[in-house]
């Protein structure tokens, strides 16, 4: 009978793990003849981060960590969220396309932000110049050089004003990566939102306010650590109170990615983070759930595709698992992870810039593949400079390209269920789990960034890189294999010029000579008080640039009640 | 090697308000581990913080990490402080992210040698075991 075969097939039962574990035994030491013949190319297969890959995952590794796909995997928009956030994740809504943006003066931004806005962007994203960053105003002379340089300059309210001008904040969501003087800066985008008439209800968007990864990776500190995190709660307690869908804090693992730090120890600084911020609003009194739901993430997505979906992944169930199981969060919005994603400024390169342009495609299917809420791709010219408006744009449309080509979007974590995958994910989440256990047993994570364990892990990761680089055992294509010989960088960069921080101190000086003094001096003494006292600093600080205070004397005062932060130079 | 000194000195410092200190710790490391005495000054220096710290220690190495933009209003000010200081022959070094139409500009007021990225740990070691001045 010809049908006979195929019947007696399908009726045979499914192999079982030792059936396969068995042939899988076999099949290795047929590849051991075999590579005794063409032995593999590389001693060992590492991800980016020196994590040791396998040649091939099977039903038997993946039995070996213990995988349980409802305990571990479940299903989109729900516990533990390992396959993403929302029920029908892209298919129900993109994700954020967030072009980072801020340069030079308040006027030029707000043109970058309109341009943006008509290309189709949905989001606006705040980058702040060095001087604001620090809690200093464009006229002091710590800022020298600087002004406009790497972002916008915002010393007061008025600038505050002007980046905004003719943008309804009720329509748009904003995110303002500031970390030192986020507090203020938050004021000021309340008070201009306030000013526009926008319900508090309908302000919506993201200020980054992590100031522990500021001890940990990039330095933009201002207070104490202690006092830093009271400002911290404070902005989450009044935005849990007054302004329910502001995302208070982002919580940052790519300042400590771009680093040095590996994907591992990205995840783990950045949820420790994330624990050491609810451990101090509990401490303040406050509910779970009450302020849990507004926690936001922001993750780095760099160049070792299957490391970053598997880092994605792992962090949005092991944060759901803390919150429920630590801290016995109810609302299921408390144990979702919603994150945005920036490509990894780190690997682009000066020599041959165009190939950034592929390198930021890559990571951002990674980001897209790990169920990112938002993203930002990197422009091919910022390892030179800002980026232009035509590297702005590529960087743009190769987010569009992907959400609107490749066809991605059709469906949900599609990598679920490899066996690779899914035991990547599982060796993150373990080495993440270990890590975070290692800081608990420090006594959490402000202790330990005082012992500056995060930092000397992240500074040995980085030495470590940088040798592996050298001895070629990691490639930057153009950089320490193919390279060619001249740098052709025919393409213009932008090039902020000194006449910008000329004009931001005589607008500066013409701000502190027209504000009525009266009003200014009782509104600063109300700050000043209400830090002595340990109050919400939150409307204080608001009526104060209200009346124009500006940046700086805001800071200055805070700084003189709290003390300012130094770090021992060691490398 | 010119010096008579046992190990060659040199600073490694950041000044300015910019906290990118990943490339300044790796090559602190690296010098370090190349024999030299390396002095790291950490972040967020003044000028005048940056010259002390070089006229104290006496290096005859300067490295100076900037990735903000603001190389050509601090580099300037910080050699010609060494210099007043009596440290003429003092190796001075700019790394970071320096703009290529800046570079004939820092090197006319001092700097030696601007290394941008992608140069190598050992590009560094060597320029600086061939070039640093003798000191007793």
């Amino acid at each position: 009978m010809p049908h006979s075969k195929p019947e007696k097939e399908s009726g045979r039962r499914p192999s079982d793990i030792e059936e396969i574990k068995k042939a899988q035994d076999a099949w290795e030491s047929k590849l051991k003849h075999a590579e005794e013949k063409k032995p593999a190319r590389k001693k060992r297969f590492t991800t980016l981060s020196d994590m040791e890959v396998p040649l091939l995952s099977t039903p038997a590794d993946l039995a070996a960590t213990g995988f349980d796909y409802l305990k571990d995997l479940g299903f989109p928009g729900e516990f533990p969220y390992t396959r993403g956030v929302q029920r029908n994740m892209y298919r129900g809504k993109l994700w954020t396309m967030r072009q980072f943006a801020g340069f030079s003066s308040a006027e030029e931004t707000n043109k970058r932000f309109k341009l943006l806005l008509e290309h189709g962007q949905t989001g606006l994203s705040t980058a702040f110049d060095m001087p604001t960053l620090m809690g200093y105003d464009a006229d002091s002379p710590k800022g020298r050089g600087e002004v406009g340089k790497c972002g916008v300059s915002v010393s007061s309210l008025e600038d505050m004003e002007t980046l905004f001008s003719g943008i309804s904040l009720g329509d748009v969501t904003t995110s303002m990566t500031i970390n030192g003087p986020a507090i203020v800066i938050l004021a000021m985008y309340l008070a201009v939102a306030e000013k526009q008439g926008v319900p508090k209800e309908k302000v919506r968007g993201t200020l980054q306010n992590d100031i522990l990864k500021e001890y940990i990776a990039q330095k933009e500190w201002l207070f104490p650590v202690l006092p830093a995190v009271k400002l911290v709660v404070d902005t989450i307690e009044y935005g849990a109170k007054h302004y329910p869908n502001w995302n208070t804090v982002s919580i940052s693992g790519y300042h400590i990615r771009e680093a040095g730090a590996t994907a591992v120890q990205e995840l783990a600084f950045t949820l420790a983070d994330g624990l050491g911020y609810v451990d101090a609003c509990l401490a303040r009194g406050m509910k779970i759930d009450d302020f849990a739901p507004r926690l936001s993430f922001f993750f780095d997505v760099h160049n070792d595709f299957f490391e970053e979906i598997a880092k994605f992944r792992a962090a949005r169930r092991i944060w759901a698992r803390l919150m429920r199981d630590r801290y016995h969060a109810k609302d299921s919005r408390s144990w979702m992870l919603r994150t945005h994603a920036q490509t990894a400024g780190v690997s682009l390169t000066a020599q041959q810039p165009y190939n950034n342009i592929v390198r930021v495609a890559v990571q951002a299917m990674a980001a897209v593949f790990g169920g990112t809420n938002s993203l930002h791709t990197n422009s091919m010219d910022e390892t030179l400079a800002l980026p232009t408006d035509e590297a702005v744009m590529i960087a743009l449309r190769t987010q569009q390209i992907i959400a609107e080509e490749s066809g991605i979007d059709n469906v949900i974590d599609p990598f679920g269920g490899s066996y690779f995958m899914e035991t990547l994910t599982a060796k993150v989440e373990k080495e993440t789990l270990e890590y975070i256990h290692r800081i608990d047993e420090m006594g959490g994570i402000v202790r330990a960034i005082e012992r500056g364990y995060p930092q000397s892990e992240i500074a040995n990761s980085a030495y470590h890189f940088q040798k592996q680089l050298e001895a070629k055992e990691k490639v930057m294509v153009g950089v320490n294999k193919y390279q060619t010989k001249e740098t052709p960088r025919n393409f213009e960069t932008l090039y902020i010029d000194r006449t910008v921080e000329k004009r931001q101190i005589e607008r500066l000086v013409a701000l502190r000579a027209k504000r009525s003094q009266h009003n200014y001096e009782v509104a600063m003494r109300h700050v000043k008080e209400a830090a002595q006292n340990d109050q919400n600093m939150m409307g204080p600080i608001i009526e104060a640039v209200k009346h124009y205070a500006t940046l700086q004397e805001v800071c200055d005062c805070l700084r003189g009640v709290y003390g300012e932060y130094r770090e021992a130079g060691s490398f | 090697m010119k010096s008579d000194r046992k190990n060659i000195r040199v600073l490694v410092a950041k000044p300015g308000l910019d906290g990118h200190d990943r490339g300044a710790k790796v090559i602190a490391r690296a010098l370090r581990d190349a024999g030299f005495e390396v002095i790291y000054t950490g972040l967020h220096q003044t000028p005048e913080m940056v010259i002390n710290a070089a006229v104290e220690e006496d290096v005859q190495v300067v490295g100076l990490s900037i990735l903000s933009g603001a190389h050509n209003a601090l580099v300037p000010e910080i050699i010609e402080g060494i210099k007043k200081e009596g440290l003429n022959d003092t190796l001075f070094l700019v790394g970071g992210i320096i703009p290529d139409e800046d570079i004939p500009g820092l090197k006319k007021c001092g700097v030696h040698m601007v290394f941008t990225p992608g140069a190598s740990l050992q590009e560094v070691v060597e320029y600086i075991k061939k070039h640093a001045p003798a000191r007793n």
